[in-house]
């Protein structure tokens, strides 16, 4: 049985994230009718995950209390499948919510680039916000020894939270080469918060090296993972692991920005000076307009927020917004990516469909890629293997087709008929 | 201390912690291989974030749910490999 509700907002925000949540409360105390889909058992996002609200910073709990005063409403656990104009379609379990509003924001975050080295299909091999993730979803890592080869700023406080959680810390490596992040570090010489920060986070897992210049080249186990070899410079050595996190860093969810038809430059999402996107009426905030981390979500959702409910947006908060945006600037040149290695052929690349690296012709797009291999073709629909294949041979994406969450056949049909259906 | 519930994971009864995700509860009880791949090889999650799809499980006999976005709940019967 599925049944379809039909609701109209002045407001639609997709992602309950940082940004999501800045900007419907800002929306909502202007006096909109807002209404926030999300695809987690609660509101937050990645970053402010969370079995217990009272487990979260001050910060977080200020923005999660001040959304629920303003009176925006969230529906948790939807996935939003299909966007057109002002028409959202989420799903919900049994559930179909078509969302009617004339303004419609895009708060959809990032994911991580999960790059492929023999082995990564192991269970037990994760991304290294996938450990954080599954951690703060309920999951005991007490004991266990895990290792995490990342790259960027995600690194350090996963190593932390997974330090407090009682892990054995066997390896924290980050494959940015340790030149450039001094650079960047000596950069920030007159910002002494961000400095202590990351100092505060090293402490908690003292005695845990933090390795530059380093990543993860296979894992190895007969059914799940039981050690990974790691490699710097020219050396390679191998520890045994219950757990490996591994990444490469973050990519913008871009998918339903692309659907909707906003132009995507260079893998994000161009807004204007009010978060903006060239598609009238709908609007983009944190992640997808480039990765810049939870302070820059929070003020680019505010600016979303006013000026999609039609309020002026004070000029500190603009100023404010430039500031981290050039920060993220900084940030993402520092630990940007160099070429990536090519893995040995037989290892899977497309783990949907188990498509090995062999069956790959750099040559291609990923069009062709999809057509002769079926990669890209499968549940994430190219969301893992199309990050990758970008990465390895630049490949851009291919078009995206709703609906961009699989969906049962028999609940597409249902948005079809009349208002409040039953079928 | 977080209040318990019992889940049916493949048959077998498993006490898990209220407002956990079925993912976490099935990693706790040691139980890492979600799914077989279409080449029979055991997958688990990864991104725990509902994007890569590996952690897909039969829950109250709906095939292909994402254990890492579903909390566990009282008698829910969960089937692995499925």
């Amino acid at each position: 049985m599925t049944r379809l509700r039909d609701v109209s907002v002045d407001v639609v925000v997709i992602g309950g994230g940082p940004a999501g949540i800045a900007a419907a409360t800002r929306a909502s105390e202007a006096g909109k009718r807002v209404l926030v889909l999300d695809e987690a058992p609660h509101l937050g996002g990645q970053i402010w995950r969370h079995l217990s609200r009272a487990s979260l910073p001050t910060r977080a709990q200020r923005w999660l209390d001040r959304f629920d005063r303003s009176g925006a409403e969230g529906l948790t656990e939807t996935s939003v499948v299909d966007l057109q104009d002002s028409l959202v379609l989420g799903v919900r379990w049994n559930e179909h919510v078509r969302v009617r509003a004339p303004h419609v924001v895009i708060a959809t975050g990032a994911r991580e680039l999960l790059l492929p080295f023999p082995g990564w299909t192991l269970p037990n091999v994760m991304g290294v916000g996938g450990v954080q993730a599954l951690v703060k979803s309920g999951a005991s890592v007490a004991g266990k020894r895990v290792a995490l080869a990342g790259a960027g700023p995600l690194v350090l406080p996963v190593a932390a939270a997974l330090a407090r959680a009682g892990a054995r810390l066997v390896v924290v490596a980050d494959r940015t080469p340790a030149s450039r992040v001094l650079r960047f570090a000596a950069s920030l010489a007159g910002k002494p918060g961000e400095l202590w920060q990351g100092m505060r986070y090293r402490a908690s897992f003292a005695g845990t090296r933090y390795r530059w210049g380093t990543r993860v080249i296979s894992a190895a186990g007969d059914s799940r993972v039981q050690a990974a070899t790691f490699a710097a410079g020219g050396r390679t050595w191998t520890e045994p692991v219950d757990l490996l996190g591994a990444a490469a860093g973050l990519v913008p969810n871009t998918e339903l920005a692309r659907l909707a038809g906003c132009e995507v430059r260079e893998g994000v999402v161009v807004v204007d000076e009010l978060q903006k996107t060239s598609r009238t009426g709908v609007w983009c905030a944190g992640e997808p307009t480039g990765v810049g981390g939870v302070d820059l979500a929070l003020l680019e959702g505010e600016v979303t927020g006013l000026d999609a409910a039609g309020q002026p947006v004070p000029r500190s908060l603009l100023v404010a917004r430039d500031a981290g945006r050039a920060y993220a600037r900084r940030l993402d040149e520092a630990f940007r990516l160099d070429a990536v290695e090519i893995p040995a052929p037989d290892t899977i690349v497309c783990r949907c469909e188990d498509v090995p690296g062999s069956a790959f012709d750099k040559s291609w797009t990923m069009r062709q890629a999809k057509l002769y291999t079926r990669a890209g073709m499968g549940p994430c629909q190219g969301r893992v293997c199309g990050a990758a294949l970008h990465a390895m041979f630049g490949w851009a994406p291919d078009s995206v087709r709703s609906p961009v969450v699989p969906t049962p056949v028999a609940s597409l049909i249902s948005t079809l008929e009349s208002p409040d259906a039953t079928t | 201390m977080a209040r318990t519930l019992s889940i049916l994971v493949d048959g077998r009864l498993l006490d898990v912690s209220e407002g956990i995700t079925v993912a976490a509860a099935l990693l706790n009880a040691g139980e890492d291989a979600f799914r077989d791949s279409v080449s029979g090889r055991p997958r688990g999650p990864v991104c725990g974030m509902g994007i890569c799809f590996e952690c897909r499980v039969t829950i109250d006999g709906v095939r292909g749910r994402r254990a890492c976005l579903e909390r566990v709940s009282p008698g829910m019967r969960v089937t692995t490999r499925d």
